[in-house]
């Protein structure tokens, strides 16, 4: 344990040298508080208090931006200490592979729930400061909150998988957006175009739901969508969510970060220094 | 005691490539050997084995009683990788405070060993401002770190000052002193000349020759160089008297001669009395036994 917070410390250390920690935070700071004054608007006709549609447009929001901060912050992860020529003599001290990883997880996840916890704050102290209502929509900010952290420790275990794949920054770069295009922008563009030309077909109703569940991203989105009283407001793809239990998407949420750490971690074994 | 390195007919290939084949050697506790050879003869491959970097093919090692990369023997090994890297943003004693917490060290003495290696002034400076030198320095630090029984260092000089080398060797000989084992790497013969106990000669994957200095100078059986000074105007009659003698361009006398022939070469030079102003006996270098036993075994 102690290894893991060694090299968890030092992870984040450099993280916060490297100005990823400010980069992180800024951005979701900037873009949680662009979504709550733009969420102002309609509060009036919908007759919901000012956070529930902050979090509606937020769970939208993080959908794209935590899966690539946490690229962001992984793919340089192990490609990085190959290309740096650290990994080898890390790789003869007492500290496993895993430890290394976790410890590693660890810092990012920590950068991460940072940077959510001041933008989503953000967002919420300007609902509150509008609409004091929005207090009864405190639980949904909070579940917004740690489903972001595991949605990003599933892209973070990705990442690392992608960094000791390819064991070169440039590529690993390359793979994590290609990876992040796939997941969160082409994966649900290949749904849209199966449900309209099954138009309520078997597919829709047998295939759909599985392949939602299979995308963390998709299940992120239909957990709060479904968990909070937004669905209304989301529309869209947040509609199938209704079908789908929620302990489903729940699962789904909590089993990826394990599963992509696995991977990451029969990924790194593979490395030969 | 038993052994620290035990190697027994180690082989390693990359694809069809032998890189290491039928190497044996022994590392008893408080032995410095220094493993020679050329780029590519196969130094570094071995010492990643023996770290448990990479497998191998055939053979046996045994580290510090247990398997290469065995966790017993991760704790017990320290390693100079050549070229030592260490990420840029961190300051030198961040990146020793790390080693010392991975290896369940106090991580406060990273300081003091910073201080053993001459870096103490610029602990707080981030590695990215190092200079070569001082990036080789952190490398040593860290491998001082807890008392390690057996020391792999992949060229740890270079990159050194020859004043910093001197104090790296007298590091390396209290090292030594408390029972440590040392196997290193070097390109700079002349240093590791009079400072390992025994001499590895690695050429194209296969072990050429290994013993001490001396040995290897009697089994290459070089010849030995003697430059004889004549005294002032004896150089014509001097260089009648020994047949075989060139004059160099400093005006002196060299001879070449076989380590038997030594002996009564000498007794024939000093024969002539008044004539002779010096003598130097110049052994077979290091260089030239290493170039002997690097090229001609090898095909």
């Amino acid at each position: 344990m102690n290894r893991i917070l060694a090299t968890a410390a030092s992870e984040f250390r450099i993280a916060f040298r490297n100005r990823w920690v400010l980069i992180a935070t800024a951005l979701m700071v900037l873009f949680s508080l662009v979504l709550a004054a733009a969420g102002a608007a309609p509060t009036g006709d919908v007759g919901v208090d000012r956070l529930s549609i902050t979090v509606a447009s937020l769970t939208s929001l993080a959908v794209y931006l935590v899966p690539l901060l946490a690229l962001l912050m992984s793919f340089d992860a192990i490609a990085g200490e190959v290309e740096r020529g650290t990994l080898p003599l890390l790789l003869t001290y007492p500290v496993s592979r895993l430890q290394i990883l976790l410890g590693k997880l660890l810092a990012h996840l920590a950068i991460l729930a940072l940077a959510l916890v001041l933008g989503y704050g953000a967002a919420g102290v300007m609902a509150f400061v509008t609409d004091p209502a929005s207090i009864t929509a405190l639980p949904s900010l909070w579940r917004l909150i740690w489903t972001s952290v595991l949605l990003g420790a599933a892209f973070l275990g990705l990442g690392y998988t992608l960094s000791s794949l390819s064991r070169r920054p440039s590529g690993a770069a390359g793979l994590a957006m290609g990876l992040w295009l796939l997941f969160v922008v082409l994966y649900d563009l290949g749904l849209l175009a199966l449900v309209v030309t099954d138009s309520g077909g078997a597919l829709t109703t047998h295939v759909l739901p599985v392949a939602l569940l299979a995308n963390p991203a998709d299940a992120f989105r239909l957990f709060n969508l479904s968990a909070a009283s937004a669905v209304a407001e989301a529309g869209g793809i947040g509609g199938a969510a209704s079908a789908i239990a929620l302990w489903k998407s729940a699962a789904s949420l909590v089993l990826w970060p394990g599963a992509a750490l696995l991977l990451a971690w029969a990924a790194f074994r593979k490395v030969t220094p | 005691m038993t052994s620290t390195l035990k190697i027994s007919h180690l082989t390693k290939r990359y694809e069809s490539v032998e890189a290491l084949r039928d190497v044996s050697l022994t590392l008893e506790p408080g032995m410095r050997m220094a493993l020679l050879g050329h780029n590519g003869a196969g130094k570094s491959t071995m010492m990643k084995i023996i770290l448990g970097l990479i497998p191998f093919d055939g053979g046996e090692v045994s580290v510090c009683g247990g398997a290469p990369g065995s966790a017993a023997a991760r704790a017990q090994v320290a390693y100079l990788p050549e070229n030592a890297a260490f990420h840029p943003a961190l300051t030198g004693e961040e990146q020793i405070r790390h080693y010392l917490a991975l290896r369940g060290e106090d991580a406060g003495r990273a300081g003091e060993l910073l201080e053993r290696v001459g870096l103490g002034h610029a602990k707080r400076r981030r590695i990215g401002t190092y200079s070569k030198g001082m990036r080789q320095r952190v490398g040593l630090a860290q491998t001082l770190i807890g008392r390690p029984r057996l020391l792999v260092l992949d060229e740890p000089t270079s990159g050194l000052d020859p004043v910093s080398r001197r104090d790296f060797y007298a590091l390396l000989d209290g090292l030594a002193a408390e029972g440590a084992s040392i196997l290193l790497s070097s390109h700079a013969l002349t240093e590791v000349e009079a400072r390992t106990d025994r001499i590895l000669i690695l050429a194209r994957g296969r072990l050429v020759a290994e013993g001490t200095l001396l040995s290897l100078r009697h089994e290459a059986a070089l010849p030995v160089t003697l430059l004889v000074t004549p005294a002032a105007g004896a150089a014509e009659p001097l260089a009648a008297a020994l047949p075989g003698a060139e004059p160099t361009a400093d005006g002196r006398l060299r001879l070449d001669c076989t380590q038997a022939d030594k002996l009564p070469l000498l007794a024939r030079i000093t024969a002539q009395g008044e004539r002779v102003a010096d003598l130097d006996v110049i052994p077979p270098s290091l260089e030239d036994i290493y170039t002997h036993f690097g090229h001609g075994e090898a095909a």
